[in-house]
């Protein structure tokens, strides 16, 4: 409780230092020329709260909204299978993963964000483009745990279950799936957040509908106020998506041991 | 006469070395052992001679150089799989974390295709059996060193395996926990007397416990050296059998054979 006061606290003084900073008039300008110069760089906290009611009350975000988390959750559903699968046939496959290596390596240090004028001309400005590229971001992540995960299932495990007559199929499913799970698990708070800059970026880069167009639309008209509602609004989902992430993690991974605390009486 | 449970002839197991290339780790060389129908025998010796190989030889884990497997009268053929008539208890934990108690038990059921439901029974039966009736939710994570082998050994025994190989399973166990669980094994192995072959360095456990002790060499070049009949009557308990005058005699005879291997063993491992 005490913790939760403290961080309401910090969070009220930052907002209060943002309003006395950039509120025109309020104290002398120290560091523009004129007065109102602060806010037109930094927003007004109010304004920005202004802008984000409206957005609630008209419900004018929602569409926006929805193609912002609709081009999330598709990208990190279809990047987290892609990199699941691979990972599983690559890591089983050791010929397959000394061929592939090299591409592998290659297209990791790549910096994918560039491949976001690719996908705006091959996929359209829709949805589609910014998937594509959420794709390619939780792709690899997801890829590299899972193949760490099933490289590193201890032998003994292995050859238990081969004693207790697992075939290929049922040792896949019963040691190397679960196994990688819980590296996944591991890199998926990581991977909600690169397939939700995925969608973003995306969207900034050229699109119709999104937060990340909206942001665009604002600063096209210097509206900074706008421009920091949708950065607030998509700080608040990132948050709120980690946060399912960590429930369901939360639920399958029970039998993961836990630093045990006794109860005080 | 009908055929032994497990026979190994003549094995040599060969390991490449990585780093000085064409010159090989000979782990174990000529060795020929034997396990009768609803013998418990025991294989001791040094450290690190190979004991775990030789195990995994008779699993169908690994493939012998040369040499062959027979199980029941039939060769174990080398790319045809484990040996599907033995159960193997680790050294190691070999329980799946992520599975309960319950689900550990039943995988090999599982494994086999047996129904759910009866699986489950049969499951929960084994867990009484075991003296862990009760704990079936639990996570291995959630149980004592004990506990987890008392598991291990319900997940091997419900496939009622017609050869038991056990490399080192009591081993991680401190002194009274072990003394429970060999008893508790002795007991569970008196119900339909399977054919044992049970691997340890600790010559007590394995005159305690067994029809038959095997000593090793030294390694590398491992094999059997010494060959012992215990007659120690049964039902045993292993804590109270220790203090007896055969018990005594037979470890005297049996240290006689084995301390040499020991000393040199101890003495290589020195220089290395």
């Amino acid at each position: 409780m005490r913790l939760r006061s403290l961080q309401i606290g910090i969070f009220a003084l930052l907002v209060a230092a943002w309003y006395l900073l950039t509120a025109p008039n309020l104290i002398p300008a120290f560091y523009f020329e004129q007065d109102n110069r602060a806010a037109f760089f930094f927003g007004e906290p109010q304004k920005v709260f202004a802008v984000i009611l409206d957005w609630f009350m008209t419900g004018e975000i929602f569409v926006h909204l929805g193609v912002t988390l609709l081009e999330t959750l598709l990208g990190f559903v279809i990047g987290a299978v892609f990199g699941l699968g691979i990972g599983l046939w690559l890591a089983l496959s050791p010929t397959a993963s000394a061929v592939t290596e090299p591409y592998i390596k290659g297209f990791n240090s790549m910096p994918r964000v560039v491949l976001a004028p690719i996908f705006a001309v091959w996929f359209g400005l829709g949805i589609w483009s910014k998937v594509a590229l959420g794709v390619t971001l939780v792709f690899f992540v997801v890829f590299f745990n899972v193949y760490q995960g099933v490289r590193e299932v201890s032998p003994t495990l292995i050859a238990n279950a081969r004693m207790l007559g697992a075939t290929q199929r049922q040792l896949l499913r019963a040691i190397y799936l679960p196994s990688a799970m819980s590296w996944v698990f591991a890199s998926l708070h990581n991977a909600v957040g690169l397939a939700f800059v995925g969608a973003v970026v995306g969207e900034y880069l050229g699109s119709a509908q999104g937060v990340g167009y909206l942001i665009l639309q604002a600063e096209g008209t210097f509206d900074i106020n706008t421009v920091f509602a949708g950065i607030v609004v998509l700080t608040a989902f990132a948050l709120v998506l980690d946060g399912v992430v960590g429930a369901v993690e939360g639920r399958l991974m029970t039998w993961q041991p836990r630093t045990s605390e006794t109860e005080k009486i | 006469m009908s055929a032994p449970a497990l026979e190994l002839a003549d094995i040599t197991c060969r390991f490449a070395d990585r780093e000085r290339r064409g010159e090989a780790y000979v782990a174990v060389a000529n060795a020929t052992l034997t396990v009768g129908r609803g013998e418990f025998v025991s294989v001791v010796g040094p450290t690190g001679c190979g004991k775990s190989t030789l195990l995994n030889v008779a699993a169908g884990l690994l493939a012998p150089s040369s040499g062959s497997v027979s199980v029941f009268g039939e060769k174990l053929l080398a790319n045809a799989g484990v040996n599907r008539r033995a159960g193997y208890m680790f050294q190691a934990d070999a329980l799946m974390p992520w599975r309960t108690g319950i689900a550990n038990v039943v995988a090999g059921l599982e494994f086999r295709g047996v129904p759910p439901a009866e699986a489950t029974q049969r499951g929960e039966e084994w867990l009484r059996r075991v003296g862990l009736a009760g704990f079936g939710h639990r996570y291995p994570h959630q149980m004592s060193g004990g506990m987890r082998k008392r598991l291990a050994l319900a997940q091997t025994l419900i496939l009622s395996p017609d050869i038991l190989l056990m490399d080192e399973p009591f081993s991680a166990l401190d002194v009274q926990t072990r003394q429970l669980m060999e008893n508790e094994l002795l007991a569970l192995w008196a119900v339909d007397r399977k054919s044992v072959l049970f691997i340890t360095h600790d010559l007590e456990e394995a005159i305690a416990l067994s029809d038959r002790v095997i000593v090793l060499s030294a390694g590398p070049g491992t094999h059997p050296i010494g060959d012992f009949r215990i007659d120690l009557p049964r039902p045993r308990d292993v804590s109270e059998i220790r203090m007896t005058p055969d018990f005594l005699a037979l470890h005297k005879k049996i240290w006689g054979a084995m301390k040499e291997e020991v000393l040199k063993a101890y003495a290589r491992q020195k220089v290395a």
